[in-house]
């Protein structure tokens, strides 16, 4: 296996890290604020998993496996409860971006900030 | 009460979270059943931090495995590294204790009768010992991935407490920039957490720093934690959501999200000392600690001098004081790897930043609470509109006064105390810091005098002269917070002794961090 496939996962990782973190910074509009966090996130989560691949490896807790070694079961533990902490946050930032929204009609960063510094 | 005492760490985590979920269920019953619930669990959860305390100082870090057959059972027969989660409270962990549980308190005392009128209370308190319950599970878990799971319900509780009063916009766009920021902090905690578990197989703290290699790798894994960590606890650079949030959050939660802000610069203390400690190279991060302490006091300091509304101007001095705190680690820090210097002055350095934790905790959170009474009175935060409610609010005025004081480091109050520390010792390092420090508590001490002068003194204006003095549950949840000052100012020997050089010792001994858990070593 060349190492480029092997690294693949790891690339991916990378570039969706960078897509989130350009997003949150060049954009204005909440809701794309928002959708970068979460590609952020899933950037994370997908880190998390592809560190417990073993190549080969059997799906862990299953009995009559082949192979003699298996996937790591804690990286993926990880990412289920990064996952659902996930989804809550997004939950609560879209929350607060429809009540923003109610107060100004607007969705917009620059157009919708009251408070400056 | 033998088994109250070893199972003391989780329930102080365990009993303020269920009692989150069981709130609005007791709720049903009317809100004064509510209110004493909440209290009581509180009070309840102030034992335990201080069963905790005292024995975390009698019989040393108190180890606590969940699932094991003993309590104190880190690591299971048959294995050679902690499998299971592991709470580890050593003396940083049972100081900051204190804090968390004693500003709670203190806050939900505060809020009884300033959230009265509010919608959505029985939400409003869950939130609040959700809050409290994070905070105590970042200070006692020695398992990384639990510091993580904390740190994100610590940001949705704070988030969604500073965002309470949604019918004010301002505080639903703190509450945005609040989660915003928490949620890009603790995804790049997973991701350094991520980077650990890759290298080592391991998630708890004092295992992964008894493998620490100091590769590449960590040191990526360092810049993020630190990153992180400083952002969530409101540094220059990493300041602009602190008064967005702070200033609109609702009676009492500030100085709670306050608290939950130190306890994320404990969390930083957690990384840099025990889980790196001398491995990594410690005066380019000291120094670095420093550079941004020295930022975060100035640049926090002139933006409050030219601040009218009263809470904001608080909050900027919440990045300022930030600064000392930092200014005390980073000196601590940058020294760490020389024994001497640390005997000389290091260990002084960090016994002073983790002082002026404490003393921020409470004196900070009391201004920020007078700031409150005085918007719950006048229905206005802005310093022109206000004047002579030192006539009407005479408590308000001295709680103000004792806060003001002790801030701008008056001897012989605490702030002084506690600064003097850090001017000494930074002094040692170099002479331009203490100085720079000793400006900016000029101008921290300009600042306030002005806020007393625009609304205490004066004649007192004709449209507020049916304003009453605040409740009594404001008044008591102030007051908890003024008596610690004082006791802090009257006895600083006496708290630096029981308390604060144990934290210190804490974080200067990583290898007795390691060898509870570990053994041997």
């Amino acid at each position: 296996m060349t190492s480029l496939v092997v690294n693949a996962p790891f690339v991916a990782v990378a570039a969706l890290a960078c897509v989130g973190l350009y997003i949150m910074v060049t954009q204005r509009d909440l809701i794309k604020i928002v959708m970068g966090v979460t590609i952020l996130e899933s950037a994370v989560n997908l880190f998390l998993v592809s560190l417990g691949y073993r190549n080969e490896g059997a799906a862990p807790g299953f009995t009559h496996a082949s192979g003699t070694h298996m996937v790591l079961p804690v990286p993926q533990a990880l990412t289920l409860t990064s996952i659902v902490i996930g989804v809550a946050t997004t939950a609560l930032m879209l929350t607060l971006v429809i009540l923003i929204y109610r107060h100004t009609g607007e969705t917009d960063a620059e157009k919708s900030r009251r408070v400056k510094g | 009460m033998d088994a109250l005492t070893t199972h003391a760490p989780i329930l102080a985590i365990a009993v303020p979270l269920a009692a989150a979920f069981l709130t609005p269920l007791v709720g049903r019953l009317g809100a004064k059943v509510r209110n004493v619930f909440v209290v009581a669990i509180l009070l309840f959860v102030e034992f335990l931090v201080f069963t905790v305390v005292r024995q975390v100082l009698t019989a040393g870090i108190q180890v606590y495995t969940l699932g094991a057959t003993a309590a104190g059972l880190a690591i299971p027969e048959s294995h050679i590294v902690p499998v299971r989660i592991i709470l580890e409270v050593d003396g940083l962990g049972a100081f900051l204790g204190i804090i968390a549980a004693t500003v709670a308190l203190s806050g939900a005392v505060y809020s009884l009768s300033a959230m009265r009128g509010e919608s959505g209370q029985d939400r409003f308190y869950t939130l609040l010992l959700l809050l409290t319950a994070s905070m105590l599970g970042i200070q006692y878990t020695g398992d990384l991935f639990n510091l993580f799971v904390f740190l994100e319900i610590l940001s949705i509780s704070g988030a969604a407490l500073a965002a309470f009063r949604t019918r004010f916009v301002d505080a639903v766009e703190g509450g945005f920039k609040y989660v915003i920021v928490s949620t890009v902090s603790a995804l790049l905690v997973l991701l350094s957490i991520g980077i650990f578990y890759g290298q080592y197989n391991l998630l708890n703290i004092a295992a992964v720093s008894d493998a620490m290699r100091y590769t590449l790798l960590d040191k990526i894994a360092l810049a993020l934690l630190i990153g992180a960590l400083l952002t969530k606890s409101g540094a220059v650079p990493s300041h602009w959501w602190v008064p967005d949030t702070y200033t609109p959050a609702p009676a009492g939660t500030s100085p709670i999200i306050y608290a939950s802000s130190l306890t994320c610069l404990g969390a930083a203390l957690r990384i840099v000392f025990s889980l790196y400690g001398v491995k990594m190279t410690v005066s380019a991060v000291g120094w670095l600690v420093i550079v941004a302490g020295l930022l975060s006091m100035f640049i926090g300091v002139t933006m409050a001098l030219r601040q009218t509304d009263i809470k904001r101007l608080m909050t900027y001095h919440v990045i300022s004081q930030e600064g000392y705190m930092l200014l005390g680690f980073g000196v601590g820090l940058a020294v760490l790897g020389d024994p001497q210097a640390v005997a000389a002055y290091g260990r002084e350095a960090i016994a002073g930043g983790l002082f002026h934790v404490l003393n921020n905790a409470f004196f900070k959170g009391l201004l920020l609470l007078t700031g409150e009474a005085l918007f719950f009175a006048l229905g206005t935060r802005d310093l022109d509109r206000m004047g002579g409610m030192g006539r009407t609010m005479k408590w308000t005025c001295a709680f103000f006064i004792i806060g003001a004081l002790a801030i701008s480091g008056i001897p012989p109050m605490n702030g002084f105390a506690s600064k003097l520390m850090i001017y000494e010792t930074s002094y040692q390092l170099n002479p331009m810091l203490a100085i720079v420090a000793l400006i900016v508590s000029i101008m921290t001490l300009a600042s306030f005098t002005k806020v007393f002068q625009a609304a205490f003194t004066g004649p007192g204006l004709p449209e507020y002269r049916d304003v009453k003095p605040v409740p009594l549950s404001m008044k008591v949840g102030m007051g908890v917070l003024a008596a610690g000052t004082l006791f802090f100012s009257l006895f600083p020997q006496l708290v630096l002794d029981t308390i604060v050089y144990p934290a210190t010792d804490a974080l200067l001994n990583q290898t007795m961090y390691i060898g509870v858990i570990m053994g041997g070593s």
